[in-house]
C-alpha cells in the first residue's frame, strides 16, 4: 500500500463501489422501463429503440453515475495499489448490486440466484488474491 | 434463450475483458501522467491502443444496455463475471502464467455460478389481468 491511510484507502474504494453500483442500478431500470429492445425494433425500428432509450431519463442518471465511477477508478488507480483496489471493489460491487437488484430493483431473487451470486462472488475473491 | 441473446452476453464478457487489456496496455505506453498534466488525458484516446479499447467498451456498454432490456441485473451481473475466468484461462494458456489452486477453485466456483444462474429464468415475472407480459420469458 502506498502512502495512503487504511480510513482514506477504503473511503475511497467505497465511493468508486457505491458509484459503480449506483450505475449498473440505474441503468438496469432504465432499460426496465424502456423495454426489450428486439420487441421495440420489431415495432418502431432501430431508430425507435434509440429514441426510447435516449428519452429515458434514468438512462442519463446510470451514465452519469458510470462516467463518474470511471474517474473515481482512474483516481484510485493513481493512489491504491492495483492488487488492493480491483478485488476489492469487484466482489464489494457485486454483493451491493446483488442487495441492490432485491431492494431497488425488486427483482425476485430466487434461492437459485442466491446460490449462484455466492458461489461467483466466493469464486471472484478467490481468483482476485 | 435465443443464439441473439447468448451472442449478446458473450459481447459483453469480450468487449469488457478485451477493452480494458487494450486500454491499459495504451496507457502504459503513455506513461504516467502527473497532475500537473492532466490535459495529457485528453489526447490519450488517439493512442491505437486506448482507441481500440474505447471501441471495445463501446461494444460493451451497447450489448449490456440491449440485454438489460430483457433480463434482470441479477442474472446478468453472474454472467458477466466470466470475463474474470476468461482473463485467467488466457493469462495460463496464451502467457504461460502460473496459476496456482485457489484461483483454479476460484475458475471452477465462478463456472459452476454463471452455468445454474443461467439455467433459470432470465427475468421477473410480474403478473397483469392479462397474464404475464408477453415478451417476459419465464423459463428461456
Amino acid at each position: 500500500m502506498r502512502h495512503l491511510g487504511i480510513v482514506a484507502t477504503w473511503l475511497i474504494i467505497f465511493l468508486l463501489v457505491g458509484l459503480n453500483s449506483a450505475g449498473d442500478m440505474l441503468t438496469a431500470r432504465a432499460m426496465r422501463r424502456v423495454g426489450d429492445f428486439a420487441e421495440l425494433r420489431r415495432k418502431a425500428g432501430i431508430l425507435g429503440v434509440a429514441r426510447a432509450v435516449l428519452t429515458e431519463p434514468w438512462f442519463y442518471l446510470g451514465l452519469l453515475a458510470m462516467g463518474l465511477s470511471f474517474f473515481s477508478l482512474l483516481a484510485a488507480l493513481s493512489l491504491i495499489d492495483l492488487s488492493v483496489v480491483i478485488p476489492a471493489s469487484a466482489s464489494l460491487t457485486f454483493l451491493l448490486n446483488l442487495l441492490g437488484a432485491k431492494f431497488f430493483l425488486k427483482e425476485h431473487v430466487s434461492r437459485r440466484r442466491w446460490i449462484s451470486g455466492m458461489l461467483v462472488l466466493g469464486g471472484i475473491v478467490l481468483l482476485r488474491t | 434463450m435465443s443464439f441473439l441473446r447468448y451472442f449478446l452476453l458473450a459481447l459483453i464478457v469480450f468487449g469488457s475483458t478485451f477493452g480494458d487489456v487494450y486500454l491499459a496496455k495504451g496507457m502504459n505506453q503513455i506513461g504516467e501522467i502527473s497532475p500537473s498534466r492532466w490535459h495529457d488525458l485528453l489526447f490519450a484516446p488517439l493512442n491505437p491502443y486506448v482507441a481500440f479499447g474505447i471501441v471495445l467498451l463501446m461494444i460493451f456498454y451497447l450489448s449490456y444496455l440491449a440485454s438489460l432490456s430483457w433480463a434482470d441485473l441479477s442474472y446478468i451481473m453472474p454472467a458477466t463475471t466470466f470475463g474474470y475466468v476468461l482473463t485467467a484461462l488466457l493469462a495460463h494458456f496464451m502467457l504461460g502464467e502460473h496459476v496456482p489452486l485457489t484461483r483454479w477453485i476460484g475458475i471452477i466456483m465462478i463456472t459452476a455460478g454463471v452455468g445454474f444462474i443461467t439455467g433459470g429464468p432470465s427475468l421477473t415475472v410480474i403478473p397483469t389481468p392479462e397474464g404475464v407480459s408477453p415478451h417476459l420469458e419465464a423459463h428461456p
